[in-house]
């Protein structure tokens, strides 16, 4: 019995997170049953659903936690949206897109060329530089990797001359943050033009911008044999090298991270680099170390882009992951954990909206539309998280030697 | 006191060696360097991208001289002038000067929140919500009157890239989410809603032609007046001038008014002018939705001035709002400035592109890239703005370097 005369209903005393974590579950509710197994027919579930979020988020607004309530507004619009996509999609194509183990295995695919230049990324700002430019990195890495790659003839070295190409840029990116003390934004982003001048000025003066000849050495994918284990068989029985090894990084980097002196260093230099001048750490040496590592990773990824996951080069065919990477690195805190979980998260809205522009049937012209999907989510969970992970303290300020 | 949301972050205890912001550095920069240092910037750009054509082979005085003569710059020595308005050049200088007319407002873009202490790399897709809005409007209400069909045409596609700017600005604002990211994710999502809208089947695609992924043509009402050249042959249009009396426009708020001094304040130093009772949060977002206005209103003086029409593949290769951030820090983020680099790239754009560019000299797909490598280069020598004031120094052995820095992202 709650008397209806309480104005303010304040003696109820609900949390407004809590409500507001009901209205987003609300919202992934709303595409949630359109879905596989589920798989409801009719455009109200998803619009009740959305409905109930968005006016719950209104109410978490109102009652004072505005960032809550905007997200849970906005991914209640998303989840009708997405919900009367696919209620109007028929059901075979949805049992296409939705096989969830192959979706899975199309998740790490999109997750690796960010978890490299995430975990790259983490290198870089972990030692005070702010590294805009991983996009163009990643970039290098695709053009300079399947060059490579294809003029030696083995994938190895492909992927080697990638990563010293990102190296590279990433030296330059280094020299003028850390030496001329640049600043690091600008900075990064006459990277990013560099690099797209760079690749495609040699893209089309070495292959005269046609598609690069097949049979360039390809990344080989590793084959585990258990095909036939439910659910796994088809998410990680035949996933390339590179996801392995994308796998494997996050842990190490971890451990080099917070496990070692050489992390202890690196993150010195990221919070308070007099400090670590004082008692004998080379702070340039360090940062300029962290910049080029970030760059080689970021172009670990874009090799694997171009040799292991499409098998060509596009002009820019990075198409904003290098940025994608640093709304994971930030909205996994600066850690390697955190960084891969949110490049997962990124990688399946890049997975679903590939799927989803392959099989897509219901509207017209909505397979190119849903192209916007992943770079709606980076923006919805960028401005969801910023404020509350807290960046290194000295990331972006030039260090001044006295 | 509103509490600012740039500076170091919470928990953080205050630096005594912190650092001004963008706008602080290019204050400090212009005093000291004056129109040398960007001057300088653009001659060693243009110098590394001499270097890169000769190392692959190319002739590097020719190819910059087909540039030249590709951008139309030898109409000026046709002398004289009014008995050669129709020559090949002039045809070339009309094409120049409509890339100015785009990258001066582009550069606005840029350098407005520039002044306010932010990075707006979201010209590109402020510019791209202009050109759908305006083609929407322009080829729908096609019985208006003709001045008003254009005005509310142009007017719509300012509000629209306003719109869109606005939004980089007000979660800076309110949940300091880092305006570079958000602006990124803008653009490619104006890039895949203007391939939707054109594509087949999508809201703007012209259904006359069904299998073409472009829009219909506006009304004739919509069209901004050509003052020099063909309309057909895309002359040169009054929005030229519109352009230009931007720069005044920018000039003046920013110099002459309370908004422009609140702007400045907060870029030079956003601690001290909210400790003046400047709201932080409310320059932040106006202006963004300044920057996004000039940006959009490019996009709508492009659809009524010249292009009328726009497709999918036009959406995936533009990239001319790009360029507004080099024109922007070689205009050292001045009206005047701006005005100048932005005459600088447009030629150098219309110089290297198919339509301009003799191919038996040089390859204009070669080209393209080469623009973007100056265009890469110039941003990275105007960063290094301390390497300009080293030299200065060296010269004056007096100046102390200042200590300097951006904000972490």
């Amino acid at each position: 019995v709650i008397a209806q005369a309480e104005p303010t209903g304040r003696r109820l005393a609900i949390d407004p997170k809590w409500v507001g974590a009901g209205a987003l579950f609300l919202a992934l509710a709303s595409f949630w049953v359109a879905l596989p197994p589920v798989t409801a027919r009719s455009i109200l579930w998803p619009i009740v659903f959305g409905a109930v979020s968005i006016a719950g988020g209104i109410w978490v607004a109102r009652a004072g936690a505005l960032r809550v309530g905007i997200i849970s507004i906005v991914a209640g619009v998303l989840g009708i949206a997405l919900g009367i996509v696919a209620t109007r999609s028929s059901v075979s194509h949805l049992h296409d897109v939705f096989t969830w183990s192959t979706l899975f295995a199309s998740m790490f695919v999109f997750a690796t060329p960010l978890t490299f230049a995430a975990i790259g990324g983490m290198f870089s700002e972990r030692s005070g530089v702010v590294n805009i430019g991983l996009e163009g990195m990643m970039l290098m890495g695709c053009f300079w990797g399947i060059y490579g790659a294809d003029k030696t003839g083995s994938w190895e070295l492909g992927v080697l001359i990638g990563m010293v190409s990102g190296g590279l840029l990433a030296l330059v990116h280094a020299f003028f943050a850390i030496q001329l003390r640049a600043d690091q934004i600008v900075g990064g982003t006459a990277v990013n033009f560099l690099a797209v001048g760079i690749t495609g000025y040699f893209f089309v003066q070495l292959y005269h911008g046609e598609n690069i000849p097949s049979g360039v050495g390809q990344i080989p994918n590793v084959n585990l044999h258990i095909g036939d284990v439910y659910f796994f068989g088809r998410a990680f029985g035949d996933l390339n090298l590179m996801i392995w090894l994308a796998f494997l990084l996050v842990p190490l980097s971890y451990v080099v991270m917070f496990k070692t002196p050489i992390g202890l260093r690196i993150r010195a230099c990221g919070e308070h680099p007099r400090a670590a001048d004082t008692v004998g750490i080379h702070v340039y040496g360090i940062r300029y170390a962290a910049v080029v590592l970030s760059g080689m990773l970021a172009a670990a990824g874009g090799a694997y882009l171009s040799i292991g996951f499409v098998g060509t080069f596009n002009e820019n065919m990075t198409a904003g992951r290098g940025f994608i990477a640093l709304a994971a690195l930030i909205f996994g805190g600066w850690r390697p954990f955190g960084a891969f979980a949110a490049a997962l998260l990124f990688g399946f809205s890049q997975a679903l909206a590939f799927k989803m522009q392959v099989y897509s049937d219901s509207l017209p012209g909505i397979d190119v539309l849903i192209n916007a999907l992943p770079y709606a989510l980076t923006l919805i969970a960028v401005a969801g998280v910023i404020g509350r992970s807290i960046p290194p303290a000295a990331v972006g300020r030039p260090y001044v030697k006295q | 006191v509103t509490e600012a949301p740039t500076g170091p972050p919470l928990g953080v205890p205050p630096d005594p060696e912190d650092v001004p912001t963008f706008a602080a550095r290019f204050a400090i920069q212009q005093r000291l360097g004056g129109v040398a240092a960007p001057i300088f910037t653009a001659v060693f750009a243009f110098l590394m991208g001499g270097l890169v054509v000769l190392s692959t082979g190319h002739d590097p005085f020719k190819t910059y001289k087909a540039i030249w003569e590709g951008a139309g710059m030898n109409w000026l020595y046709q002398f004289p002038w009014w008995h050669n308005t129709d020559t090949l050049a002039a045809l070339a200088l009309q094409q120049t000067l409509l890339l100015t007319t785009t990258l001066i407002l582009t550069g606005l873009a840029v350098a407005f929140a520039f002044r306010c202490g932010m990075f707006n790399i979201g010209g590109q897709g402020q510019y791209m919500v202009g050109l759908i809005m305006a083609n929407w409007v322009g080829v729908s209400f096609a019985g208006m009157m003709h001045g008003s069909h254009v005005l509310l045409t142009v007017l719509v596609a300012t509000l629209a890239g306003a719109a869109w700017g606005g939004i980089a600005g007000f979660l800076k604002a309110t949940v300091g989410a880092h305006e570079v990211i958000v602006t990124i994710m803008l653009n490619w999502i104006a890039y895949w809603i203007g391939s939707y809208v054109f594509s087949q089947g999508g809201p703007l695609q012209d259904p006359a032609t069904p299998a073409n992924p472009i829009s219909a043509d506006i009304a004739e009402g919509a069209h901004l007046p050509v003052f020099w050249g063909d309309p057909v042959l895309q002359g040169l249009h009054i929005g030229f001038f519109i352009a230009i009396s931007m720069l005044v426009v920018f000039w003046v708020t920013l110099n002459r008014t309370t908004l422009g001094y609140e702007v400045r304040a907060v870029g030079y130093n956003p601690d001290a002018a909210a400790y003046a009772g400047i709201s932080v949060k409310k320059n932040f977002f106006l202006a963004m939705a300044i920057s996004g206005a000039f940006a959009g209103l490019a996009g709508g003086l492009d659809m009524t001035g010249y292009l009328y029409h726009y497709g999918t593949l036009d959406v995936q290769s533009s990239t001319i709002g790009f360029l507004g951030i080099a024109v922007a820090l070689l205009g050292r983020n001045t009206a005047v400035g701006v005005g100048i680099s932005a005459l600088l790239f447009g030629a150098l754009l219309n110089g290297t592109s198919t339509r301009g560019l003799d191919p038996n000299v040089f390859k204009p797909e070669l080209a393209g890239h080469l623009t973007e490598m100056i265009q890469g280069l110039v941003v990275l020598f105007v960063g290094a703005d301390v390497l300009i004031l080293y030299l200065w120094s060296l010269r004056r052995r007096k100046f102390k370097l200042p200590r300097i820095g951006g904000e972490g992202v």
